[in-house]
């Protein structure tokens, strides 16, 4: 990494290493306060006529836990190892447009800023503290989204929120797009490229082509509660189902924008620790390619009770099971991969192997969800809860901990404690299961989700009891994972550039990288560089000391700047202050334009 | 509230109608098919690493690339085990479309923030939050919305269908057994949202008959001097009038109709059993007992001696 130190070098900074380390630790915070939000969730169903907060906070805090979790955990997340991982295993110096991934991060945080500080704000709007988060669901189905039964600046605060994310993501998708297909070290063919890289490269496409849908829907609701339009309304001719089926048209898409990262960091994890090529390949990464196309044709499984006939609900249900079987290859391949192989029980691999076998289990629930007439028992209820668990958490979560914990060597140069690892995966194993098994029961046995509160006569008190036991284990476990971290940073041992014996591109340079990252670009003549092969031998990894010197960017405070143009803009709708939003597009031209414009310093 | 539903009376597992037994039987058989696959996988799974394991002295690996026929076994099998789900699927999809004989029972449901409203446009009556509904008679629902989207959700007698303003959505079931179900919304809604409870009530073919029979009647007239007709005066020159119908006393459409509010076993969307002590506290402030309730605490307050008349008079509306 850069060696400029001190604040600004922060702000201004536009090396790629540096950005994936702030997507981490601010999409790691806020993990935490979603995570926060759950346990308050899950304190108030421990017992029916539970009276911990209120309705309407309780409205706040599962609305919030999923937006949170959505938008500002898992995909920065996932982004915080696009950013850092994905110009390591593609052999270059740095993304595309550096300064573009500097603009993306700084919008992410100031969105998730905007969003969260809806807690605290409360009093400017006349209202209390904890009044005015949004509260129609992460979902946010209109009509109930509309002015006429939302006054408050609840919905406003969510769909600028997730209006500023989308600029976020959309910029971030364009750019590793570009470095994916543009930077890519010579040999480096696609069908060389690392499978995490293709998952990526997949993800970037779905996150470019779906978050326009959600931004025209957005747009639609804003105009409709400012303006008075009527795109969601009955009264002069609108439907609220066009939300529906624009959400969903981004939503279901969205899924594998979550999921299909975490399948790449597991299809590198498993690899590297059973000592074996993934096994099949080009099955993998056409089969996600496939989930990603496929996912486009699905949305409106999350409509069956919407009543849209029996020829649409039999369409939708045939495509929705279509997607299972690439879904499943990958499994098969995931096993194959490990089955003759030389297994190393590090955490990493630990945390691989539980995605595999909980993602499963979501996988097969939710092949009850494409059936719709089960599904029509199902949606809507606590089952619904426990699959998206087991594939969010089961599957994205433990993905992404699985790259934590193997790529955090090469990230911070130091080691994580690997008995304090395997505390955390077995805590975390243990305590999701607990917490969102019980779910099925709870939503067969006739529990909606989204209640505050329950009847005692429905007779699902200890189970839900149970699944709070779990929550709280499942924040013992990341208590476990942020000792092993402080652990780490005092008294971790030094990382050598491949701690893991791996077999792609960034084990072949220091822990952290320089600033450059290869002293030398290598040329790939293999999908596993590094390791023996029957037709190829190892490469020599680059030397320690570049030959020749090595040109840099540096930093820039205009992305920066571009990107406080846009709070500045949402402050305006949310105060219904006209010159606010002129003010914020002056902000973002002028900072565009100076960026534009900035000399090409050395 | 309980009823005779049993230990678990929103179970989606012990279906009392037709309608819910057809996706029960899909549910069990997708059941199956899923444990057998799960089985399978985490069976794999568990052997592949105890025997695997690294230990010393094990030789490398073979760097294995993949099988083409394997590939194509586990891409056929997954395809194979879905024929069997999907031909299934689609039958119940069409059985379950909502169509009904033409001497099915017909209802209108709307969904209102946050209770049901049921109308009975054959029989000329219209209740609220509790249905009822005869024995082994085919019964068409046609549900809808007046204000935002909702589920209507009864569990034992099937599956949900959205209540949405300006859509009618339909849904037909046979009750297979005498009893009290429950249900609730199932469409997040906005602040009570989890307190918008309803019940079925499974009458047998004469016990239908003689609810219906009580229910077109007009409301109790209460004696002459009884605390009940001062409750009667009270609810008339109050704002109740403004939004409840007692056909006969009170015209409005806002919230539920109270012509037979005495024959309901409980008030509020399901909330709280019909008695003196929770109508009088749910008259004095519903938005106490049921956030967001529309139903607004009285400006300037009754008194608890109006209140205790309006009581009387309610419970009297047999």
């Amino acid at each position: 990494m850069s060696d400029a130190r001190g604040l600004s070098s922060w702000l201004t900074t536009t090396d790629h290493k540096r950005i994936g380390l702030l997507y981490f630790w601010t999409a790691l915070a806020f993990f935490l306060i979603g995570g926060i939000e759950a346990l308050f969730i899950r304190v108030q169903l421990a017992q029916p006529n539970g009276h911990l907060v209120s309705a309407e906070t309780f409205n706040q805090l599962f609305t919030m836990h999923g937006t949170t979790m959505i938008f500002l955990a898992l995909m920065p997340l996932s982004s915080a190892f696009f950013n850092y991982i994905i110009p390591l295993q593609i052999g270059a110096r740095d993304v595309a447009f550096p300064r573009l991934n500097a603009f993306s991060y700084w919008v992410f945080l100031l969105g998730g800023l905007l969003l969260n500080a809806s807690w605290l704000v409360g009093p400017l709007f006349h209202a209390g503290m904890l009044n005015v988060a949004p509260d129609g669901g992460w979902f946010g189905y209109a009509n109930l989204t509309e002015r006429q039964f939302s006054p408050g600046p609840n919905i406003d605060f969510w769909q600028l929120g997730l209006q500023t994310l989308g600029i976020s993501s959309l910029a971030a998708g364009f750019n590793f797009i570009v470095t994916i297909l543009n930077l890519r070290a010579p040999g480096m063919t696609m069908m060389r490229l690392p499978v995490f890289t293709w998952m990526t490269l997949v993800t970037q496409f779905i996150i470019i082509t779906a978050f326009p849908v959600i931004t025209v829907a957005l747009v639609f609701l804003m105009f409709d509660r400012l303006f008075g339009t009527h795109f969601y309304l009955t009264s002069a001719g609108g439907t609220p189902i066009l939300w529906q089926h624009l959400f969903w048209l981004f939503g279901h898409p969205e899924v594998y924008i979550l999921i299909l990262p975490a399948m790449g960091v597991v299809s590198e994890v498993l690899p590297t620790f059973a000592r074996k090529p993934l096994f099949g390949y080009p099955v993998v990464v056409y089969s996600g390619i496939l989930i990603g196309l496929m996912g486009w044709g699905v949305w409106s499984h999350h409509m069956f009770s919407v009543g849209l006939g029996p020829i649409a609900d039999s369409a939708f249900a045939a495509t929705s099971m279509l997607i299972a079987i690439p879904t499943g290859v990958k499994i098969f391949n995931w096993v194959g991969t490990l089955w003759g192989g030389d297994i190393r029980g590090t955490t990493a691999l630990h945390f691989a192997v539980g995605f595999v076998a909980m993602f499963t289990i979501g996988g097969l629930s939710g092949v009850s969800h494409a059936s719709p007439p089960a599904d029509l028992q199902q949606t809507d209820t606590y089952y619904v809860v426990a699959h998206f668990h087991y594939v969010l958490f089961g599957g994205t979560v433990l993905g992404l901990f699985a790259g934590i914990y193997y790529w955090w060597p090469k990230m911070t140069g130091r080691l994580l404690s690997e008995s304090l690892g395997k505390w955390h995966f077995w805590l975390q194993f243990v305590g999701m299961n607990l917490a969102f098994f019980p779910m099925h029961f709870i939503g067969l046995l006739g529990m909606p989700r989204r209640v505050y509160t329950y009847a005692p006569e429905l007779g699902v008190g200890g189970l839900n009891l149970a699944s709070t036991v779990g929550a709280f284990l499942i924040a013992v476990s990341i208590l476990v994972f942020l000792l092993n971290v402080w652990h780490s940073a005092r008294h971790g041992r030094a990382a050598p550039n491949d701690p893991w014996g791996g077999a792609t591109l960034e084990w072949s340079i220091p822990s952290p990288p320089p600033a450059y990252n290869f002293s030398v670009i290598p040329t790939v003549t293999s999908r596993l560089p590094r390791w023996k092969t029957e037709h190829h031998e190892a490469m020599r990894d680059p030397p320690a000391t570049p030959p020749a010197p090595i040109h840099m960017p540096g930093g820039s405070w205009w992305p920066l700047v571009a990107a406080c143009g846009l709070p500045v803009m949402a402050l305006s709708v949310l105060t219904h202050t006209l010159w606010l939003v002129f003010a914020g597009a002056a902000i973002l031209i002028f900072g565009i334009y100076r960026w534009a414009f900035e000399p090409f310093e050395v | 509230m309980s009823g005779c539903g049993g230990p678990f009376p929103q179970s989606t597992l012990q279906p009392h109608s037709d309608f819910a037994r057809a996706t029960d039987v899909l549910f069990t058989d997708i059941f199956w098919w899923a444990a057998g696959v799960f089985l399978v996988v985490e069976t794999l799974l568990v052997v592949a690493l105890i025997r695997f394991r690294h230990r010393e002295g094990r030789a490398a690996p073979k760097p294995t690339h993949g099988h083409t026929l394997m590939e194509i076994a586990w891409t056929l099998a997954p395809a194979a085990i879905l024929v069997f789900v999907a031909v299934p699927t689609v039958r119940t999809i069409f059985a379950t479309a909502g169509e009904a004989p033409a001497d099915a029972l017909k209802v209108d449901v709307i969904g209102h923030q946050w209770w049901w409203e049921f109308r009975y446009p054959e029989l000329g009556l219209v209740t609220a939050n509790e249905l009822h509904v005869p024995l082994g008679r085919a019964v068409q629902l046609s549900i809808t919305s007046a204000d935002v989207i909702h589920a209507f959700w009864a569990p034992p007698l099937g599956g949900k269908r959205d209540a949405i303003p300006g859509h009618v959505n339909r849904i037909a079931f046979r009750a297979s057994d005498v009893g009290d179900y429950s249900g609730q919304c199932a469409e997040f809604c906005g602040a009570s949202h989890a307190n918008m409870r309803l019940r079925v009530v499974v009458d047998s073919d004469s016990g239908f008959g003689r609810w219906a029979t009580v229910q077109l009647a007009g409301p109790a007239a209460p004696g002459p001097g009884t605390v009940a007709e001062r409750g009667r005066a009270v609810y008339s020159r109050s704002a109740c009038i403004g939004c409840h119908t007692i056909r006969g006393v009170s015209p409005g459409v806002i919230g539920p109709n109270l012509t037979h509010v005495g024959s309901r076993t409980t008030i509020g969307s399901g909330l709280f059993p019909n008695d003196s002590a929770h109508l009088a506290r749910w008259i004095a402030d519903a938005p106490a007992l049921k956030p967001g309730s529309l139903m607004m605490r009285m400006q300037p307050p009754l008194t608890d001696a109006d209140i205790a008349a309006l009581v009387a008079y309610l419970e009297s509306l047999k």
